[in-house]
């Protein structure tokens, strides 16, 4: 009776476990409404930026570097995404920092995201790009200067760099870039589904694809 | 011994109400094990320093109540309670850090993981830290109340 009763309890835990890691994955699966469910986590882990409505069933992934100039061209791109269809896109950025030196500047984006002031900070990366890199290589004595620009507290700032999460992130979304075969940058996918070929037409038209196929008009 | 092993014999084919206690101690660590590796294995949170302090207690516990349940032996509180007893204090110590009673800049745990970073919110207030300290508070009670029934 007793060694029935345990038994029963170890089957029912180990059962137990098991479905319930089914339903998560495949309710988050479900919920990010696209991609492979062994796949999802590739495209956006628990510890990446995200933009827009939670609701929201377009996911626009971004590996993004800031030293990249096509990566700030393609910035407002994503804004407009956003303005276009309200509550149905979100925004996901993803760092493959390939510059030199660049991943020092995802660690000032990291640490300025630990005082709220993510978007912000990375406006202000891009809109003074061209300031702060030189034949691809970037500057970093002259990104610090412009960080009070936004109302970050430097100070803070120099230590916040230093967290070893924000290594641990840049490493997962390098590995993660590897993976899904992201070479340059910027890498989009459009709820798992990536830019090809290359261009701001193009991914106008993939983002709207999706749209149409996640929220069918209703007629 | 001999009293346990007379115990066990006199109650065989029916549940002794203290087996079923005991047994009750080992679903809650039991669970709460699993439930742990569900939180890092599926979930994917990382865990912290402190959480791995409390596993530290919570694991050997499985075993350690699951092979005092077979034949029930009532001296598994001797080696338990300590064992629970540390998990509730380092919850106790976490819950604390994680609503900001204890300040942050007194932990123990700036390199890596925050003990403070927030994963989870059943119902709007129950985090990771206060389920842990949920679990090992139920598990002292029913060690300390199996003690004193057993010895009666």
């Amino acid at each position: 009776m007793k060694c029935i009763l345990f038994a029963g309890a170890c089957i029912v835990l180990v059962l137990g476990f098991v479905l319930a890691a089914n339903y998560y994955r495949t309710q988050r699966a479900e919920d990010l409404g696209f991609m492979a469910q062994d796949d999802s986590a590739t495209f956006v882990r628990p510890h990446s930026p995200i933009r827009g409505s939670e609701d929201a069933r377009v996911y626009i992934v971004k590996f993004t570097d800031p030293a990249c100039e096509t990566c700030a061209a393609f910035s407002p791109y994503m804004q407009q995404a956003l303005n276009s269809f309200p509550g149905r896109v979100r925004i996901v950025i993803r760092y493959a920092p390939f510059h030199q030196g660049a991943d020092k500047v995802v660690e000032i984006l990291e640490a300025a995201r630990m005082q709220g002031k993510y978007w912000e900070t990375l406006e202000l990366l891009y809109k003074h790009q061209s300031e702060w890199t030189s034949h691809h290589k970037v500057q970093l004595h002259r990104v610090w200067p412009l960080l009070s620009e936004v109302g970050l507290d430097v100070e803070r700032l120099r230590t916040d760099v230093k967290d070893p999460r924000i290594a641990r992130i840049i490493e997962q979304d390098l590995a993660d870039g590897r993976a899904l075969g992201v070479r340059k940058t910027p890498g989009f996918f459009v709820n798992g589904k990536p830019l090809e070929p290359f261009g701001a037409q193009p991914l106008a038209a993939l983002i709207k694809a999706e749209i149409a196929a996640q929220y069918p008009p209703i007629d | 011994m001999i009293e346990t092993h007379e115990h066990d014999r006199s109650t065989a084919g029916e549940l002794d109400p203290n087996w079923v206690l005991l047994f009750v101690g080992w679903l809650i660590c039991a669970g709460a094990a699993s439930g742990s590796l569900f939180f890092s294995y599926v979930m994917e949170f990382p865990p912290c320093v402190l959480c791995w302090y409390q596993r530290i207690c919570l694991f050997p516990l499985v075993i350690v109540i699951g092979r005092g349940l077979f034949p029930l032996d009532r001296g598994v509180v001797k080696y338990a309670l300590p064992l629970t007893a540390g998990g509730w204090l380092l919850a106790a110590y976490h819950n604390l850090l994680y609503t900001g009673i204890i300040p942050a800049s007194l932990q123990p745990c700036t390199q890596g993981v925050s003990c403070t970073e927030e994963y989870l919110e059943l119902f709007g207030f129950v985090s990771i830290p206060l389920l842990s300290l949920l679990a090992f508070t139920a598990l002292a009670g029913i060690l300390i109340v199996f003690n004193r029934r057993s010895l009666a």
